[in-house]
Parts: C-alpha cells; sequence; structure tokens
C-alpha cells in the first residue's frame, strides 16, 4: 500500500497520551526530538492503538528519553540495549505492541550489534532512530553519523571517519520496513509512522533531526530554524521527486519517504509456528 | 510412591531445577562449561508454552532476560566467565531496578578466555563487585548434582521474593558430573512467585518505598509504569532528590541485610567440638568433607562450614566458627577471594589459612590433609 494522504490532524490532543506531570521534558530548545515525538503520537492515534499494549523501550541519551513522558508500559534501559530489552520482552509477550527511541549513537555505536541483529529475526518493532548526527546528551561528541569534516568535541580539527547509513544498514540486516522521515516534514513524518506501526516485523525509521546547541553551535548552523531549513532545502529530497531529479540535485544529500518494504515471516510468529509446534508433536 | 531416581548431569539438573521452579524464559549466549543449560532449555521452554532464544552475545542475553521477567515470566540465563563478564552492566540495571531473575555462572579457569574446560572458583569477587555502584547481590554455591538442582529453585524462589537478580555459582566439575539424584514431584520444594500489585493502575507504585519490597506488575497488564535505571523515585521515574535517592539505594541493600537468616544457608559437619575449621564451597567442599572425614578417624577435630549462600556473606556462621577453632582453613581454586571475607570476619580471633589453586585442577583431598594434620 503507498502512502496514503492523511487529513491534518490538527488541533490535536497530545496530552491524552503524555504524562503532563513528567513536563518540561529535558530537551534544549531547538532540538527537534520533541516534534518527532508529536508525529508520533499522532501516528499512534491514526491506529488507534491501546496504551495498555504499547510498550517504548529506549537505550541512553537525550532521545532515549522520550519514554519517561509517553503513557505506555515504558523502559528506559542502558546504553545501546534498548533492543534486546525490547526483543525479551516482545518475546515473553507478543500481544505488547513495540516502539524503541534509540539515537544515532546509541544505535549504530555501542548498540550496532543489537541493531543488526534485530534486524535480521524481523521481530516485530518499531525502531525510531532519532538521527542528529551528535551525541547529545554527553555534549556533542562525534557519532557514527556525523558528516566528514563535521566539528565535534571529539572532532575538533573535523571528523574523519565515514558515517553509516541507517537506512541502508536497516535494510541490508534484513529490517523489512526501512524508512527516512525528518523533524521538518511534520506531516509526511505521521504518515511514515502510521505506516511503520501497520507493518508486521521489524521496521525501522530513521528520522533525520538537529541539535542546534551542540552540532549547530560547533558547525556555525546558528540557530534552530536555521537548521531546520537546511534539512529542508539542503538536506533532502523524498522519493518521488529521485527518479526526476538530476544526479547533481541528489549528491550529498538523503532521501526521504519508505524506502524498503517486504514481507518476511515475523520471529514471535515463526517461533509459535515452528518451534512450539514441532515441540509439542 | 517412589521418588523418581535419575543419573544426571550438574547442568542438566540446573534446567531442571528451574523448569521445576516455573521457568518459562531463557536468553543466553553459548559458551562452555554452561553450554548444555540452554540446549535442554531450547528443548524444553517450547513444551510448556515458555520461550527460548539465543541473543547475540551476553549483553544482549542478560537484557532480554530481564525483559522477559519484566513481561511477567519466570527468567534465566546462563554463562562462564567472559559471558559473566559481559552481564554486569545489565545486572547492574537488574539490581536497580528490582527485576526478579536468575543468573547461572558456571565457574571456568581465568583471567580473559583462561581455561574453558577447566574448573575455577574465581568468580566469587566478580559475582559481588562485577557489577559498579553499591547493590544487593544473592549468590548461591551448590555442590553437589542433586544440590544444584535445589538450589536454583531456591534461586527462583529468593529472587522472585526479594525483587533482585540472584547468581548461581559452581564450578565445571560439579556442572559436568553426573550423580544420581531424586527429581522432586510438585509440592515437594516450595516454589515462590512475585507479588503482584492488588491496588488500582492509578494507585500503583513501583518502588512504593513504605514498603522493603513492593509488588511487581507486569508489563502490559494495564499497570503503566516507567522503569529507569537511573536513580528514581516510588513512582519510578528518574529524581535529583537527594533525600530520594539516599532512601532508594539504601532499602535495595537493605532489603537483603533485613532478611539475612532468610537467604543464608549453610552446611555444617562436625563443627560441634571443631578445633580445626573448613570453610570452602562447590567441588572444593566436596574434598574438604573427605578429608574432614579422615581427620576424624585419626582423632582430629576438624570440621566444615559449607555455605550455600556465599553473598551475603555467612558472617554469624564463620563468626562463631572463629570463636571455636584455633584455624579455619579455606581451600579455594582461586589465588584468594573468599579468604579474605573469612579473615575479616575472623578479626584476628584465630588464624585463617587458605590454600589456593589456579592450575586447571581440582583440589584434592589429599592436600587439605596435610594442613589440618599440620595444625592437629
Ligand atoms: C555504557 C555507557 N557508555 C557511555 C555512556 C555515556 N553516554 C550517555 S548518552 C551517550 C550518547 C548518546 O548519543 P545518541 O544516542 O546519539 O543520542 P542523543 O543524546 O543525541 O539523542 C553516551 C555516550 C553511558 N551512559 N553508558
Amino acid at each position: 500500500m503507498a502512502v496514503a494522504k492523511q487529513k491534518l490532524s490538527v488541533p490535536f490532543d497530545y496530552d491524552k497520551y503524555l504524562r503532563k506531570d513528567k513536563l518540561p521534558h529535558i530537551w534544549c530548545p531547538g532540538c527537534g526530538h520533541g516534534i518527532v515525538l508529536k508525529s508520533l503520537l499522532r501516528a499512534i492515534d491514526n491506529k488507534e492503538l491501546s496504551k495498555d499494549d504499547l510498550c517504548m523501550v529506549s537505550g541512553i541519551g537525550c532521545s532515549s528519553r522520550t519514554p519517561g513522558y509517553v503513557d505506555f508500559n515504558t523502559l528506559h534501559t542502558i546504553h545501546g540495549r534498548a533492543f534486546s530489552f525490547a526483543t525479551g520482552l516482545k518475546l515473553a509477550k507478543p500481544s505488547l505492541k513495540m516502539i524503541i527511541a534509540t539515537g544515532d549513537g546509541d544505535a549504530m555505536a555501542i548498540g550496532g550489534n543489537h541493531f543488526i541483529h534485530t534486524c535480521r529475526r524481523n521481530i516485530d518493532m518499531l525502531i525510531i532512530v532519532y538521527s542528529n548526527a551528535i551525541y547529545g546528551m554527553t555534549g556533542g561528541q562525534s557519532s557514527p553519523t556525523t558528516p566528514i569534516g563535521s566539528i565535534a568535541t571529539t572532532a575538533r580539527y573535523g571528523n574523519v571517519e565515514p558515517p553509516f547509513d541507517i537506512c541502508e544498514m536497516a535494510k541490508a540486516a534484513g529490517a523489512t520496513f526501512v524508512a527516512r522521515g525528518t523533524a521538518y516534514h511534520t506531516q509526511e513524518l505521521e504518515r511514515t509512522f502510521t505506516e511503520a506501526l501497520g507493518h508486521k516485523g521489524t521496521a525501522v525509521v530513521e528520522v533525520i533531526d538537529s541539535c542546534p546547541i551542540y552540532f549547530g553551535r560547533m558547525n556555525k548552523q546558528r540557530g534552530a530554524s536555521e537548521m531546520m531549513e537546511n534539512i529542508e532545502k539542503n538536506g533532502t529530497f523524498s522519493v518521488k521527486q529521485a527518479d526526476k531529479l538530476p544526479d547533481e540535485k541528489k549528491e550529498g544529500k538523503l532521501v526521504r519517504g519508505i524506502l524498503h518494504r517486504v514481507e518476511r515471516p515475523e520471529y514471535c510468529e515463526q517461533y509459535d509456528k515452528l518451534i512450539v509446534a514441532k515441540a509439542t508433536k | 510412591m517412589a521418588a523418581k531416581k535419575k543419573l544426571m548431569q550438574g547442568n542438566e539438573a540446573c534446567a531442571a531445577g528451574a523448569l521445576y521452579a516455573g521457568c518459562k524464559f531463557y536468553a543466553g549466549y553459548p559458551i562452555t562449561p554452561s553450554t548444555e543449560v540452554a540446549e535442554i532449555m531450547s528443548v524444553e521452554l517450547p513444551k510448556i508454552g515458555g520461550k527460548f532464544i539465543q541473543m547475540e552475545d551476553e549483553i544482549a542475553s542478560m537484557a532480554a532476560t530481564i525483559g522477559g521477567s519484566l513481561a511477567g515470566l519466570k527468567s534465566l540465563t546462563a554463562t562462564s566467565g567472559p559471558g559473566f563478564s559481559l552481564k554486569q552492566e545489565a545486572l547492574g540495571y537488574a539490581c536497580i531496578t528490582e527485576v526478579p531473575c536468575v543468573i547461572i555462572n558456571v565457574m571456568r579457569g581465568g583471567p580473559s578466555t583462561g581455561y574453558p574446560t577447566g574448573p575455577s572458583q574465581s568468580d566469587i569477587m566478580q559475582a559481588k563487585w562485577g557489577t559498579h555502584g553499591d547493590h544487593p547481590v544473592i549468590a548461591l554455591t551448590p555442590a553437589y548434582v542433586q544440590e544444584i538442582l535445589d538450589e536454583t529453585v531456591r534461586a527462583f524462589n529468593l529472587s522472585e521474593k526479594y525483587r533482585t537478580p540472584v547468581i548461581v555459582l559452581f564450578d565445571e566439575i560439579v556442572g559436568h558430573m553426573r550423580e544420581p539424584i531424586t527429581i522432586p514431584e510438585p509440592g515437594d520444594l516450595e516454589v515462590v512467585d512475585r507479588e503482584k500489585p492488588d491496588c488500582t493502575p492509578e494507585e500503583y507504585k513501583p518502588y512504593d518505598d513504605t514498603k522493603l519490597i513492593a509488588p511487581l506488575a507486569p508489563f502490559g497488564d494495564g499497570y503503566r509504569f516507567h522503569v529507569t535505571g537511573l536513580n528514581h523515585s516510588e513512582d519510578g521515574f528518574p529524581t535529583n532528590n537527594s533525600e530520594m535517592i539516599d532512601k532508594n539505594n539504601r532499602r535495595i541493600m537493605q532489603k537483603i541485610d533485613d532478611n539475612i537468616d532468610d537467604i543464608c544457608k549453610n552446611d555444617e559437619s562436625n563443627l560441634e567440638d571443631a578445633e580445626i575449621g573448613l570453610f570452602a564451597v562447590g567441588s572444593t567442599s566436596r574434598s574438604a568433607k573427605f578429608s574432614v572425614n579422615a581427620a576424624r578417624e585419626k582423632g582430629i577435630k576438624a570440621g566444615l562450614l559449607r555455605p550455600l549462600t556465599i553473598w551475603p556473606f555467612p558472617d554469624k556462621a564463620v563468626s562463631e566458627l572463629a570463636e571455636k577453632c584455633k584455624v579455619i582453613i579455606v581451600p579455594e581454586l582461586n589465588l584468594g577471594q573468599m579468604v579474605n571475607e573469612v579473615k575479616r570476619v575472623a578479626a584476628g580471633r584465630c588464624e585463617v589459612i587458605g590454600i589456593h589453586r589456579v592450575d586447571g585442577e581440582p583440589i584434592k583431598p589429599a592436600q587439605i590433609t596435610e594442613l589440618i594434620e599440620k595444625y592437629s
């Protein structure tokens, strides 16, 4: 199914999903993490998911603080291991609707191994990677998605390491739904999340996000809105535009939209179908 | 009805104990000499509606085990030395979040990859101090195949009762040894299930500090609560309030400290009139028992204190031993771990001497007997 256009869902009552007494959140002014969360909550509403079934698991980082603010079953774990905690929960209780909130450092550096094995198993969960190309929580060190040449507090002379492409990585590892969105294109992100939440298997959505306080300041992209505009103008193009745009206009930019969607047996279902069936024969 | 006797390997008895205790979830990563536990659980769990998963490493295994438990299933993982090292961060997470689970460590020689097929008792201190921060630890040390089964059941019981991870340590010799054991019938051994909340979800506090141990609701049953490894308040959410941080850090220790008598368990032989005391666990305690019997035949007043709970340390029993003995001999398959704890408790009241071996061979009775005779 193609990404269906949905009518604008504003005004929207976010309060019914938020733990209002836990606000204000810890995110800095201008951080995109809250925008990502709002798109997610609208998508959850579109899918009419029950708060009692929803289970949000995270690792460590600014992005990983998301579960504290949502009124679901929520688990804030240790750095990089959210996938593994979530795998245990999901396998033990398949009725849980799993959502992982993770950062580019959490998912691609310390959690890289767990990330790829989760994708390989195709266990039913939505993985949202808040991709801000920096370690936000620890104060601006380089991450596995920091572009070559960018400045970070541990790459003062410019980063020399090539970055990972999170979506390519997810696809290669076996994720059955892979998409990229941004904190700028919020309606599109809501639609992407809505599709991802309807997918059975491991769905990875990378969200291009911005960290004006650390990445922005160090890389002379001063304002939060300036950084957002940059995502819009210079950072990405949509899947639809991909065929039309000449190569030179695509260079250095990331493609947005649903990049990969296939059907493959889901882990928990396979466990019951094959293993339990054989063991109890 | 005649009791069911069976010849079993230690690791096999461990799996049998876990299943008896109601374990329904296993996540692990293969490592000698513990692998049989995983292999058996992979066969048995699906038959009873349980779940088994082989994870990508021990970090993931420990994390998934905690996840399984939070979903409400009694959860197990088994490993050995290098894998136990990898589990440490998540083990600390289980301590502070108070999620019950059982970790089996079939000890092999170290450090590092060490001696995969050789016995060792060198993770005694890692079990206590392996993860960072002050934290509660319960660790059990069975020495016989029958005991592995029984103590694995007790490990689950303590874990469920005190909402804390419980470690079972046994050395490779006992793990791979075969002995005839009695398989308990349902009802023969006590099986404890964690307390679940009986309040409404609105009233539920996962770390209610009016209680030493709050009931634990499984995820997905309508009690939508938050769990974090950060210092948290009663409701489970992170806090910077130093009073609350202090209170919670102390409470998780206190729930063990206040229940030492329930958690500690010792097997004592010939201690009443003992002048030469032996303190040993696992395979080493079997040699020690042999030496004590041999000494008694010669009229030497030797006795053995064999703890089945090594953490919390059996201070009371060791203190009594130090009162009556002129020497306590501590044979152990490491270069000196328990011996220093015994010295701490004895506090100069008697001599404390270790026998240590790290060449991958067991401590044999002759080595212990020699020392007993020297002191007699
Ligand atoms: C084992 C461990 N290593 C390091 C840290 C320190 N640490 C906390 S957050 C973080 C990076 C988070 O970056 P990212 O995942 O990109 O998330 P962001 O904060 O940018 O949202 C690090 C290295 C930790 N908490 N645990």
